[in-house]
């Protein structure tokens, strides 16, 4: 690792690198470590036992399957809003494209009271929907829309740059092969954005499952039902169980760990083929 | 088939990028658009492509107007300048990509789509690239894949743009001999677009040298270079010495060789007279010109010669008579050809 550093042209290897591996060990390796020893002071049995609870498992599936779930929502509408963003000219473009970064800077929970205000039995969009007898307020539905609110910026702004280099002239050529607008988004559009998408899908996901502020209002956070993880989480250091809470904590850690590495392979894989 | 284009015009935000072309193109010809950057040729290869369309003006092919069809119905082969190969296919797959997107009834099966393709890509000298992809291969293979590609469609009409601009000159010059037999053999009718004359005139039956969206000049190389329509075309092609002259009686006079007249059919008034290097000869002196230099560069002798403020190169063969550095001698401009001075001359 000396070595190369020692011939190379760019100077400032020795520094850049042991500033780098200083501040990742700060920022980012000391509090995980912190959270990977401290479950063990309940011994192995009794981190299972704090994990396996059902309302545990339940607050997990949760957690994961609706950030999922919204995660999949926002690549199809995602995508088409990073496609109109880059590809058309519109009065306003400006505006709608600070819109999409509202969602990031907006204090969640600022948006998950505005986000139940809406779908509550009595918001403008809640009295709309009760009389269909759907309820979104107070249900894990609600979590869903949460989650789509928060992790849409991430799908466009992942495939905006990836759209903005896609070559016009491949589109073109397919037109003259013969191909229809169906079958050039189909054959030579979407083939060349999956490894964008797949990392959209990640960077969302991340999000969803991480996500409290914004969640909390709207969930109604009732055990067994609309109860997110981090939220228990929350509960269990409001208990002064910090064992426990950091037990959850990694879990969730080990979790998305997995998921983002299953996806980043899958991105490397789709990648080798092109 | 043949292509007629009829009085195109099309400007893009006020600048016209092409203006009232009109052009012809016979059945098998190899047609080349000549012409400095943003003269118009790669918007009038589009325009026939069906990928941009024109503002007034109409291109028929056999006969048909083109302006309802769109691009994918033209049954157009275009090869862009940058290949626009589909990265994440293998070659296999781009070539075959204009059969496997045609209508279900249309499609031929898929075993035959393959042995199509490879007996295109065999033609084509890349058989054994099949299974890369486009970033595996060279600049060169990737040209011809994108040949492959479009021929595949059998195309009735074949454009190439700056087909071979992202080459290095060796690999060019080798696709060039290449394609143009290629054309002949496959009974193509093509059209292609350069801003390198010695491409254009090495390939093409016919030259159209285009200048602001306009045709200057359509004709086979050979008249092009020896009958310059105008003193664009003429400067455009070949090297040419430019002197400023006065026309009165039917007689050009340029300024500072009061013994030159040269008789012409150019209205009174101000002209230019333009000559190629090899016309101009040196006759002994004294005179106005200086010699500076001689060299002698393989069969051709190259003379530099100053003349008032100007210095030009005069080619004479080894033979020829020459004066030695630092003498004076008179010049014969009779093979000068006369043209009316333009007001704005932009290039």
């Amino acid at each position: 690792m000396m070595q190369p550093a020692r011939h190379s042209a760019l100077p400032g290897f020795n520094l850049t690198f042991g500033i780098t591996l200083l501040w990742l060990s700060l920022i980012v390796l000391l509090p995980l470590a912190a959270l990977i020893l401290r479950p063990w002071e309940l011994g192995l049995a009794g981190v299972w036992h704090s994990i396996t609870e059902p309302r545990v498992l339940a607050s997990l599936r949760l957690s994961f399957g609706v950030a999922a779930l919204a995660a999949v929502v926002n690549v199809p509408f995602g995508l088409l809003v990073a496609w109109v963003m880059v590809r058309y000219r519109f009065p306003c473009r400006n505006l709608a494209d600070s819109l999409i970064d509202m969602p990031l800077a907006l204090p969640t929970a600022v948006a998950g009271i505005a986000l139940t205000a809406l779908f509550a039995p009595k918001g403008w969009i809640g009295a709309l929907l009760t009389p269909l007898g759907i309820k979104v307020a107070y249900t894990p539905l609600g979590i869903l829309v949460a989650l789509i609110f928060v992790g849409l910026p991430f799908v466009v702004r992942t495939l905006e740059p990836v759209i903005m280099d896609l070559p016009l002239d491949s589109e073109e050529a397919a037109a003259t092969l013969g191909a229809t607008r169906s079958q050039i988004v189909r054959r030579v559009v979407l083939p060349a954005l999956i490894p964008a998408l797949l990392a959209g899908f990640g960077a969302a996901l991340a999000r969803g499952v991480g996500e409290y502020g914004s969640v909390i209002f709207i969930a109604g956070n009732m055990p067994m039902i609309s109860e997110i993880a981090p939220l228990l989480i929350v509960i269990r250091l409001e208990q002064l169980d910090y064992a426990g809470a950091a037990a959850l904590g990694l879990v969730m850690l080990l979790v998305s760990f997995a998921i983002l590495l299953l996806l980043n392979l899958l991105e490397r894989r789709i990648h080798q083929r092109t | 088939m043949s292509v007629e284009l009829r009085d195109l015009s099309k400007s893009f935000g006020g600048v016209a990028a092409l203006n009232r072309v009109s052009l012809t193109i016979a059945q098998g010809e190899f047609l080349a658009l000549l012409g400095p950057s943003g003269s118009g040729k790669t918007t009038l290869l589009r325009v026939v492509a069906g990928l941009d369309f024109v503002d007034s003006g109409d291109i028929t092919v056999d006969g048909r107007s083109m302006q309802s069809v769109p691009a994918r119905e033209r049954s157009v082969g275009f090869v862009f300048q940058h290949y626009a190969l589909f990265r994440h296919m293998t070659v296999m797959r781009n070539v075959a990509f204009g059969l496997a997107v045609q209508p279900r009834n249309r499609r031929p099966p898929a075993r035959e789509v393959r042995a199509r393709v490879q007996s295109l890509l065999d033609f084509m000298e890349i058989g054994d690239l099949a299974h890369r992809y486009p970033e595996q291969i060279s600049g060169g293979q990737r040209q011809r894949v994108a040949l492959a590609r479009a021929l595949a469609i059998e195309p009735r009409l074949l454009l190439l743009d700056e087909p071979f601009g992202a080459l290095d000159a060796k690999v060019r010059k080798s696709l060039r001999v290449w394609l143009r037999a290629l054309h002949d053999r496959m009974g193509l009718t093509s059209i292609f677009v350069t801003h390198d004359q010695a491409e254009a005139m090495e390939m093409a039956d016919r030259v159209a040298v285009l200048r602001a969206g306009r045709v200057e000049q359509v004709d086979a190389p050979a008249r092009l270079y020896a009958e310059p329509a105008s003193a664009f075309v003429h400067e455009f092609i070949g090297e040419s010495v430019r002197f400023d002259c006065i026309v009165s009686d039917g007689l050009a006079r340029i300024e500072g060789l009061p013994n030159v007249q040269i008789p012409t059919t150019c209205p009174a008034g101000q002209a230019v007279a333009l000559i190629r290097l090899h016309e101009i000869g040196l006759l002994p002196g004294p005179g106005p010109a200086r010699v500076e230099s001689r060299h002698l560069v393989g069969p051709m002798c190259r003379t530099v010669v100053a003349l008032n403020d100007d210095v030009f190169d005069v080619l004479a063969t080894e033979a020829a008579w020459a004066p030695a550095p630092g003498q004076t001698c008179n010049l014969d401009l009779s093979r000068a050809r006369i043209y009316r001075s333009e007001p704005n001359w932009d290039s």
